[in-house]
């Protein structure tokens, strides 16, 4: 039930994982309805649909955000990755085979996002930006290892509610380093 | 058949889910995911008000904005079969019963369905919707001293007793005597409840996020008086559930509409709408006094618990009844209480009764281990029961000593200095606490098929269902040595109610009550399998029944145990906690899969941490309505709150038990709350006793102001 172009909605072109997709869409549909509802792309979770457990998160221009408080007008133009565009034919993803060899999930809701999100993290991790518990956030410092505090601290947006937090955790860090990203320890004791 | 021992072993060794692919490319779809030609969709409308009656629901303006289809309400609504039990023994929610009278019991209660062509217009329309009200006061809060509170009857007794009360506590060289609080807690599984509801050839067909799709199917075929043969509930993929997930107002509300249109609806709940439709666990008031001789043996118990449940439905949260398994005294008395309330229903989740239990008695165990300057495992080993304290039946299994005994020596705790307040680090002052944990490992009847395919390979059908235990995979394990064959030549399909009556994912015993079924089929076919015939182009299919096999199991106490144990470290000038470390040992029977075993052994404590220190409803009480219904109101605990925690198990065998799993869904929450309380006490030398250990209560409840510190007896 595409609306016609009107003041309210308008004509857009989405690229998702690699494809072209034409749509016209309500100004205040959001780029999470949009993939569900309108281009059966259903791998994209929604858990609360206000930004607050990340079960929504899909990649623009590389970059992680919550489909659920993006609207899709504003995707125009930029490049959509979401569950489904990760694996390469039947090679899965690192951080998807990680998550799947180490059983880092349990219902799979949250899945999709954490993915997403820690796909982005790893990358982010690795151009330099730090966290909140980055110990030298100076621009000069080198590069602190990916521990699994990072990881957590960088995936805290991403609600896991069967509690598979701690084998996430150990998939992340070991697809960052057959990423051949800087090794990190995948168990440890937490540090307060 | 043959007497060597069978060539297969899949059982006890780690495998990754069978559908763990589907999960991680977004291939697996869930039930709101499911594309229908046609599909409408259905908006809840919920009430503004606590208590009262509905004066009017303003239809007509919504009936003519865009893409509005219905408006259902009590005034249009077919009427509903609701007078009946169903397959777990308890009546309909009156919540889930859409639109049956005009009466509004409490905040949230569901008044009207909007459904339209797409689920923007349901909403926007759902939203515009004017309902007027005439209002009546309410009252919503649980006291400990409530007027109103009263036993419970029916399900499991409100009241056990046997001894002198009194007199031992009397006689007692020590006496603890305290109140413990849990707040109302919320399900909050990631996926929303969702339903698809539609008629095909005179058959009505639900796609559905469930913990049983049997369950779901015979309540809907009950609630709309149809031959259950004509419903079927479907239900693939689970986005959690944890108690919440049986009959609620969106499937109700999918089929009225899908009836009244005669085209699929679907109605998906929203976050908000969550918190006053799905249940949650009632709040608790429980007080335990403890006699004991100067040993700790314990001479008197009493665990008195008060919960809160809505003016339309019953439900009793047990919180008492883990002192029925788990300690013994010569004087021991639980109790129950209810307060009904303008509140919405409570039920079932995660460890219901356990969970909270668990966290008033095993602190209060904490408490006289301190006063009586006994090691706290050494306190519990002293209390180990011959036999149920209360009914007095022999423990099939109780390996809690076992656990006690490899957690401490895995965690260091001989190296423990008792006395509180002393460890510091920094600003952070650091402990060590421990708890006991048990929960029940029953089964209940089910059916299976199972059909042995031309190619050699095996289908397994049965009406369970993955709310992401990792039942499916479990399920391929145990049919695969069943069969004398490997998982690869296996296909297990669940969640489908035309296959047949089977246990819903529940109480922990789920994947006990399935293999059970699956191994009797299994049985049947083998003896059935001619070697060197060919099987038959339609194959061969047997069907089990579990029913008279579980009628001839004799009467045990049955449970699983654990010994849970935590680190923490405190910061008393912000009143922050942070988890460094935790381990739980269990002896939960047969491990199937240890890969997804230890997960769901984890993530119980996982929920133990967030039970501990985050997870509160807060209800304004003047409005009657919760404050910030949504997850960023309500916290769970997230990445940067869990450190790496370890599970394990011990071996655990029941010899007359022929299935041997007890279940492992439930129990790693059970205690983990109170040993990480047991350790702030360790930590900062105050002891608390109100969930959650929020950073105001550490603030305040500092030496010399409140929380009665403590030193050590």
């Amino acid at each position: 039930m595409a609306p016609e172009p009107s003041p309210t909605s308008s004509a857009i072109t989405l690229h998702i994982n690699g494809e072209k997709h034409h749509l016209s869409v309500d100004h205040r549909t959001t780029l999470l309805d949009a993939l569900r509802e309108r281009l059966d792309l259903t791998g994209t979770k929604k858990g609360c649909d206000q930004g607050q457990c990340g079960a929504c998160t899909v990649l623009v221009d590389r970059r992680r955000v919550v489909s659920c408080l993006t609207l899709a007008v504003t995707a125009q133009d930029r490049e959509v990755t979401t569950v489904e565009g990760l694996a390469d034919g039947d090679d899965l993803h690192p951080v998807q085979q990680a998550f799947l060899d180490l059983d880092g999930y349990q219902c799979g809701y949250c899945t999709p996002g954490q993915i997403c999100s820690a796909i982005a993290l790893i990358e982010e991790h690795a151009a330099g930006w730090p966290s909140a518990v980055t110990p030298d956030v100076d621009p000069d410092a080198t590069p602190a290892p990916l521990t699994p505090d990072e990881i957590r601290e960088r995936l805290s947006g991403n609600l896991c509610r069967c509690g598979a937090y701690v084998s996430i955790v150990q998939a992340v860090a070991h697809a960052a380093t057959t990423h051949g990203r800087r090794p990190a320890p995948t168990t440890e004791e937490g540090a307060a | 058949m043959t007497t060597t021992p069978p060539a297969h072993r899949s059982v006890g060794t780690a495998r990754t889910r069978v559908e763990g692919r589907d999960k991680v490319t977004g291939a697996a779809r869930y039930a709101a995911e499911i594309p229908f030609t046609g599909l409408a969709h259905g908006w809840l409308v919920l009430s503004t008000i606590t208590r009262g009656r509905i004066r009017e629901i303003h239809t007509a303006p919504v009936l003519d904005m865009p893409g509005v289809l219905t408006v259902l309400h009590h005034g249009n609504a077919p009427r509903l079969h609701t007078d009946y039990v169903g397959l777990l023994g308890v009546p309909p929610d009156p919540a889930a019963c859409l639109f049956q009278h005009d009466r509004v019991p409490f905040a949230g209660w569901p008044v009207a369905l909007v459904v339209a062509g797409t689920p923007e217009q349901a909403r926007e329309a759902a939203e515009a919707l004017t309902v007027t009200y005439e209002e009546e006061p309410h009252d919503t809060a649980l006291t400990a001293d409530h007027p109103d509170a009263y036993v419970p009857e029916g399900g499991m007794p409100a009241e056990t007793s046997k001894g002198d009360l009194e007199a031992e506590l009397a006689a007692s060289a020590v006496v603890v005597d305290e109140e413990y609080t849990t707040p109302e807690e919320q399900h909050s599984m990631m996926e929303p409840h969702a339903a698809t509801a539609r008629w095909d050839d005179g058959r009505l067909e639900v796609v559905d996020s469930n913990q049983g799709a049997g369950w779901v199917q015979g309540e809907l075929a009950t609630l709309f008086s149809l031959d259950p043969a004509a419903v079927r509930v479907r239900s693939e993929h689970i986005g959690g559930g944890f108690g919440s997930k049986g009959l609620r107002a969106h499937q109700v509300g999918a089929v009225m509409a899908a009836t009244a249109l005669d085209r699929p609806v679907r109605v998906v709940l929203s976050r908000r709408q969550l918190f006053s439709l799905a249940g949650y666990r009632s709040p608790t008031i429980q007080r335990v006094r403890l006699g004991a001789g100067a040993d700790g043996r314990l001479r008197a118990l009493e665990h008195r618990s008060l919960n809160q449940t809505s003016q339309v439905y019953e439900f009793l949260e047990p919180s008492a009844g883990v002192a029925r398994v788990m300690y013994d005294a010569p004087a021991h008395r639980t109790a129950h209480r209810l307060v009904r309330l303008d509140v919405p229903s409570p039920t079932w989740m995660r460890a219901p009764g356990e969970a909270s239990g668990s966290f008033a008695i095993e602190v209060a165990l904490d408490e006289l281990a301190e006063r009586t300057g006994t090691d706290p495992i050494e306190l519990r080993l002293r209390n180990e029961p011959d036999a149920g304290p209360v009914s007095g039946l022999p423990f099939s299994s109780r390996n809690l000593a076992a656990c006690f005994r490899e957690g401490a020596r895995r965690f260091g705790w001989q190296d423990r200095d008792p006395r509180p307040g002393l460890r510091r680090e920094g600003r952070w002052l650091l402990g060590t606490g421990t708890a006991a944990a048990s929960f029940g490992a029953g089964a209940a009847p089910s059916t299976a098929q199972i059909t042995a395919e031309p190619d050699g390979s095996f289908t397994v059908r049965i009406a369970a269902a993955d709310i992401g235990t990792g039942a499916r995979t479990a399920l391929t394990l145990i049919a695969a040595d069943a069969l004398d064959t490997t998982p690869e030549h296996v296909r297990v399909r669940i969640g489908d109610s035309d296959f047949g009556p089977a246990m819903i994912a529940g109480g922990s015993m789920g994947t006990r009550s399935w293999a059970w079924a699956i191994t009797a089929a299994a049985q049947d076919l083998r003896e059935r399998l001619i070697p060197g015939t060919a099987v038959p182009p339609d194959g061969i299919t047997v069907r089990s029944d579990t029913t008279a096999a579980l009628g001839a199991l004799s009467r045990k106490e049955r449970h699983s145990f654990g010994a849970q144990f935590a680190e923490v470290a405190v910061d008393t000038a912000t009143g922050e906690i942070r988890v460094r470390r935790m381990l739980g040992i269990f002896a939960a029977g047969r491990i199937v899969n240890p890969l997804t075993a230890r997960g769901q052994l984890l993530g119980g404590m996982t929920w133990g941490i967030s039970m501990a220190l985050h997870e509160e409803a807060v209800r304004d009480h003047h409005t009657g309505a919760h404050y910030a219904p949504d997850l960023a109101g309500y916290h769970v605990a997230t990445h940067a709150d869990v450190p790496h925690l370890e599970a394990d198990w011990v071996d655990d065998h029941d010899p007359d038990d022929p299935v041997g799993i007890k279940g492992i869904g439930e129990i790693g929450i059970v205690g983990a709350a109170a040993a990480l309380t047991n350790a702030v006490w360790h930590a900062t030398g105050t002891r608390h006793r109100h969930l959650p250990l929020r950073p105001d209560r550490i603030l305040t409840a500092a030496p010399g102001t409140k929380g009665e510190p403590t030193k050590r007896a």
